[in-house]
């Protein structure tokens, strides 16, 4: 009986954190976005620095008209927004935020959300081809091209702090983290971050949805609560490469009062990394198709391999 | 050949700054924006002054001033004298629908009886109330600010030096005036 109980309630808590924790980003996303181009963003909504324009925005799309094209495949199109974003609810429940804090402690952790991160991109892909648009079918391309060419750079830096904590539990990998290997696993890092950035179609890797050539790529079609499910899933993804950087490359909840304030470090540091992918945003000018292959294969894969050198020096040399 | 990279860098700078720096946007409808003088908002109409030179309607380039007027005689100031006649104001109105706010009436006008003013809310739901009548446009004027001072060092109105050259004169013929009476007095004692 307590056990049925505790994992209902570690499921809610999970559900919780996968529906405020993407509104959180979304609404920072809103105002630092705005402060770094010299305005101040929504004020309106909820009469303090509209801080309820989500919620505000989320009424707005429920209200509109579920529009299917006359050509779209239907059981595709409709299935797609579900793709997008139920994969990143699946990943935060693997994902630790404090030392025994986790929907499930999976002896595989880092395996199972590799896997199931990479899911996510397959929505757009469907959406992209199920619409039956032009716009929609390149950008569902594109896509596919920038999941081909940075899921490998990806996932190899993603071995590297695995094969240092010789685990692939994510909660073993936090609790072997020494603060040290921030440099040891710098390359790693850096091309786990700008991978996954390209992974979720973030600027300035959003050749996909370009939306001064594709409208807005795959999701050009959507509209009412399917594009907000889509968006909602951005987000998500946002929430859930942060939350794995965080835990594989920064420490997760190691600092100091880890023992009582370790949910905090992990999600202050969460915080941290979303505000760069936010920042890279504003920042960051768009990258043409070529480029953002060049880098993938050329820049990303090569610094991912050497770091993997790096770490096996490293481990064989500690052990 | 700048150093790579280096184009990313500077823009993350610059957002970076941008966002520890206060934003001055001002919230319009809360805050209202501080307009200076002859702003272009709307035109007012100071009709006192206004001898219906027609100079405004022709040479508006969107033909939105409407002018009518009526001559009256007045008669003779002396005795023997020949009756004048003046133009009585009947209609001035402003079709701020078709003006295109180019301030040429305001330049153009010899007598200083148009004047921009910074109000700018005057929007209407029926297209036919833009057109301004005579009271609206005269009422326009209670919100016309006083014109911005001069430069510090800049040479002094042309009103003023004619006032005070007229005053000077006035001033040191007295003085004369005085004097030669002194001179008189003195003479006799």
């Amino acid at each position: 009986m307590a056990d049925w109980l505790e994992v209902v309630l570690r499921l809610l808590v999970v559900m919780a954190a996968f529906l405020t924790l993407p509104l959180l980003v979304g609404q920072a996303e809103h105002k630092v976005m705005a402060h770094m181009q010299s305005r101040v963003g929504p004020m309106y909504a909820g009469a303090f620095h509209g801080w309820a324009q989500l919620m505000a925005d989320g009424v707005k799309f429920a209200q509109k008209e579920d529009v299917l094209p006359d050509a779209a495949d239907r059981t595709v199109y409709r299935l797609a927004p579900a793709v997008a974003l139920l994969p990143y609810l699946v990943v935060m429940v693997a994902i630790p935020i404090g030392p025994g804090l986790v929907g499930q402690d999976l002896d595989l952790g880092l395996f199972f959300v590799l896997a199931v991160m990479s899911i996510g991109v397959l929505g757009a892909l469907m959406g992209g081809w199920a619409s039956a648009n032009k716009f929609s079918l390149i950008g569902g391309l594109r896509v596919a091209a920038q999941l081909m060419g940075y899921e490998l750079p990806f996932v190899l830096a993603a071995v590297s702090p695995a094969m240092a904590a010789a685990t692939l539990s994510l909660t073993g990998i936090v609790e072997a983290w020494e603060p040290w290997w921030l440099l040891w696993q710098l390359p790693g890092l850096v091309v786990f971050f700008v991978a996954g950035l390209a992974e979720l179609q973030r600027p300035p890797f959003d050749m996909p949805v370009a939306d001064s050539e594709l409208v807005f790529g795959p999701f050009t079609e959507y509209g009412g609560l399917r594009f907000a499910l889509f968006i909602l899933s951005e987000y998500a993804g946002i929430v859930v490469l942060a939350l794995l950087t965080t835990v594989l490359f920064l420490g997760g909840w190691q600092g100091p009062f880890s023992d009582q304030l370790g949910w905090l470090w992990t999600l202050l540091k969460t915080g941290a990394v979303a505000f760069c992918v936010i920042w890279a945003r504003v920042a960051l000018p768009r990258m043409r198709e070529d480029q953002l292959q060049r880098l993938a294969w050329k820049a990303l894969v090569p610094i991912a391999l050497a770091q993997l050198a790096i770490t096996t020096v490293g481990a064989v040399i500690v052990a | 050949m700048s150093q790579w990279g280096s184009g990313l860098l500077k823009g993350l700078k610059v957002t970076w700054q941008n966002m520890t720096r206060r934003s001055s946007t001002a919230q319009y409808p809360d805050a209202m924006p501080e307009l200076p003088p002859r702003s272009r908002g709307v035109i007012a109409l100071f009709e006192e002054n206004c001898t219906v030179c027609m100079l405004c309607a022709r040479e508006c380039p969107a033909w939105c001033i409407y002018i009518d007027s009526h001559k009256e005689t007045v008669p003779p100031a002396e005795e023997g004298g020949r009756e004048r006649s003046r133009n009585v104001l009947d209609r001035f109105a402003i079709d701020f629908s078709l003006c295109m706010y180019c301030s040429i009436c305001i330049d153009v006008c010899p007598f200083d009886a148009l004047f921009w003013t910074p109000e700018f809310e005057y929007a209407e739901f029926d297209i036919r109330d833009l057109t301004h009548e005579r009271d609206r446009l005269r009422d326009w004027m209670w919100t016309v600010p006083a014109p911005p001072a001069f430069d510090p060092h800049a040479d002094e109105p042309k009103e003023l030096t004619a006032a005070r050259r007229a005053a000077d004169k006035a001033a040191s013929q007295a003085a004369q005036e005085a004097e030669a009476a002194q001179r008189t007095e003195g003479g006799e004692a």
